[in-house]
């Protein structure tokens, strides 16, 4: 009886091609949008978590300032540290991997002709290994050039590629500012940061040769400070705290005039957002989905009116209530899964495309595919049933004289 | 399915109406289209009903076939009052015992006949392989052989008409409910139909209750039963050869 009904209702789409496609449409287009944007968005979130995660994830940046703002317009600044804050983080704290002081200007480089404006950031070694950064050519500064503040620079890949273009740049003297310093490495490069600036726009120098030769102070605007493997972040985070808070002199109940930020609560807080767009702009997808199936309840209502009198004959050669309900409801349920079906095509397509083309990864979740689908399913069942409902329940003389 | 206490008591009536009254509508605006009818029909008759238009004779019709159920009185069905029944009872009724055929033909459009002829197989639940080969008995039954894949769109009325009987009559009913059968054909369609109708009659003991306008077509059956303003106004006993 089911094997019938399922066969009755395909052919009764088939019979009206067009019809049935444009019914399905509304379906069609509403899981395919809620596929394309889960999709993408999922990709999006996988995105900024493994951007994040390239700084390191056991990495804490410690800035002064504070963290908070908004409730009181007194938000101080905080003093700017110095390099030795950055030796006693290294020399008091354990476990820890690499501390970097930095500290940054922004500055021209010139290189015959060619003129860039970038940041002069000067560092130290460290720098290195807390932002995992490899060298693709030259070498790192040797400690007499970081003691002496010698004229040495590491450039960022786009600083290499507007100064040098396909040139090697290593052993050449390019002029930062006012000063004139020798190329003796090239970054790696990391493209853009999910925030959408451009990581490798910069050229990194010795931090003395930045204090003493552009700067003229000794201000560090920025400590990375990397936990060893198996270290807790957050207990390297407290230690800190307590540290920074004793050498700035911060009395108790003060609050703290730096902060810590932990790169983990960032991956978390960055993935929350787009996972709440995500969310949302799904959310605003399955409204189409709804749409859909109104779009079919519609239809059936009409195909049960046209389709009275063979509704009527149906009754009279013994059908029962069931048998009719079953038939439209089949035919609604196999309607709108059809139409999922192709809405599910449609969208992985479409997020495949739309993955490269916003270039986030395309991380297919078979779990959206089926709830998709049941969704679609279940649009068919809900609105089919009360075109289906009506016609199981007409009375037959009155839809055999139906003309 | 079919075996029923009733035909080892062959002598209780197949069908029978005790005062039954049909009225549709409500206060001043009621019709009364049937007004107290009292009929007996028995095993493996004919019966014509005639009468002219607005007399009840359809809606009666519809009593009998399970269609409407009367507003007084009982109709009793080998035994057991439909008018008892639930939508789901009566509908189980025409599935198992009862058998029609309209005056407009009322196939499925764009349906093979064939398929037609197996509809009522369907809901019986019969199997695919034995329901075909039902439907191509009846349709041989019923002398169109060689038809079975064509839709009515390609069939003539009188073809059409007898898609319609053989769809009635591959389940084997009991009764057999013909609403004026002939009253879009012509002369010559109309007497083989009823040829065909009254054949069923004789051979296979099928009792047939018939609608019509037409004293030729009447002719067949072996009672005539005359309605006029909602009551019985005469009944005759016939032959049964025009």
């Amino acid at each position: 009886m089911l094997r019938e009904t399922v066969l009755l209702a395909f052919r009764e789409i088939r019979r009206n091609v067009l019809r049935s496609s444009l019914t399905i449409l509304g379906i069609v287009i509403g899981v395919a949008a809620v596929i394309t944007m889960v999709t993408l968005g999922g990709g999006a979130t996988a995105q900024v978590a493994s951007d994040i995660a390239k700084l390191g994830t056991n990495l804490l940046q410690v800035r002064p300032g504070q963290a908070r703002r908004g409730h009181s317009g007194t938000r101080s600044t905080g003093d700017m540290f110095k390099e030795d804050d950055a030796e006693a983080i290294a020399r008091e704290i354990s476990g820890l991997a690499a501390v970097a002081p930095t500290a940054s200007q922004t500055t021209q480089a010139i290189f015959g002709n060619k003129n860039w404006s970038t940041a002069a950031t000067g560092s130290t070694n460290s720098y290195l290994r807390v932002r995992d950064w490899p060298l693709e050519n030259g070498r790192q500064f040797t400690s007499g050039e970081l003691r002496a503040g010698k004229a040495v620079c590491i450039l960022g890949a786009t600083v290499r590629k507007e100064l040098f273009g396909g040139q090697n740049p290593i052993g050449a003297t390019i002029r930062l500012g006012k000063l004139s310093c020798q190329v003796i490495g090239v970054l790696e490069s990391k493209g853009q940061s999910s925030f959408g600036t451009d990581r490798d726009d910069f050229v990194l120098i010795p931090l003395r040769t930045l204090h003493r030769r552009i700067t003229g102070n000794t201000d560090v605007s920025r400590i990375y400070v990397s936990a060893q493997d198996g270290v807790s972040t957050k207990k390297v985070e407290q230690d800190v705290e307590r540290l920074m808070r004793e050498r700035r002199h911060i009395a108790s109940g003060k609050e703290d005039d730096f902060h810590v930020r932990d790169m983990q609560e960032l991956v978390s807080t960055m993935t929350g957002t787009t996972r709440v767009l995500t969310g949302l702009l799904g959310a605003v997808a399955a409204v189409s989905l709804l749409v859909g199936g109104i779009g079919i309840m519609n239809i059936m209502l009409v195909s049960v009116t046209e389709r009275t009198r063979e509704i009527g004959i149906r009754l009279a050669v013994g059908a029962l209530e069931r048998d009719v309900l079953m038939q439209f409801l089949v035919e609604a349920v196999v309607l709108s899964s059809f139409g999922g079906l192709i809405g599910i095509v449609l969208g992985v397509a479409a997020a495949a495309v739309g993955a490269r083309l916003l270039a986030v990864p395309f991380i297919f979740d078979p779990g959206i595919v089926v709830i998709a689908f049941v969704f679609s399913a279940a649009v068919g069942v809900i609105f089919g049933y009360f075109p289906a409902r009506q016609a199981g329940q007409m009375d037959p003389i009155e839809a055999l004289r139906h003309e | 399915m079919n075996t029923t206490p009733s035909e080892q008591i062959s002598k209780s009536p197949l069908i029978e109406l005790k005062g039954v009254a049909k009225v549709y509508g409500k206060g001043r605006a009621a019709m009364h289209a049937l007004r107290g009818i009292d009929l007996r029909i028995d095993h493996g008759e004919f019966v014509a009903v005639m009468g002219p238009s607005g007399s009840g004779k359809s809606t009666c019709m519809n009593i009998l076939g399970c269609l409407d159920t009367p507003s007084a009185g009982a109709y009793l069905f080998d035994g057991v009052d439909a008018g008892e029944l639930s939508r789901d009872q009566r509908a189980l009724l025409r599935r198992n015992y009862l058998g029609f055929v309209f005056q407009g033909f009322n196939l499925l459009n764009r349906t093979s006949a064939l398929e037609n002829v197996e509809l009522p197989l369907i809901y019986r639940g019969t199997p695919t392989g034995e329901r075909r080969a039902c439907a191509l008995r009846a349709l041989e039954a019923v002398g169109l052989k060689g038809w079975e894949t064509h839709t009515p769109g390609e069939l003539s009325g009188g073809q059409q008409q007898r898609v319609a009987i053989a769809r009635a009559i591959v389940t084997n009913p009991k009764v057999l409910l013909a609403d004026e059968p002939t009253g879009n054909l012509d002369s010559a369609c109309s007497r083989e139909i009823m040829e065909v109708l009254a054949a069923f009659n004789s051979e296979r003991g099928i009792t047939i209750a018939l609608v019509t306008h037409d004293a030729d077509m009447a002719a067949y059956a072996k009672r005539i039963i005359r309605f006029l303003d909602g009551i019985i106004d005469s009944e005759e006993q016939n032959g049964g050869t025009p």
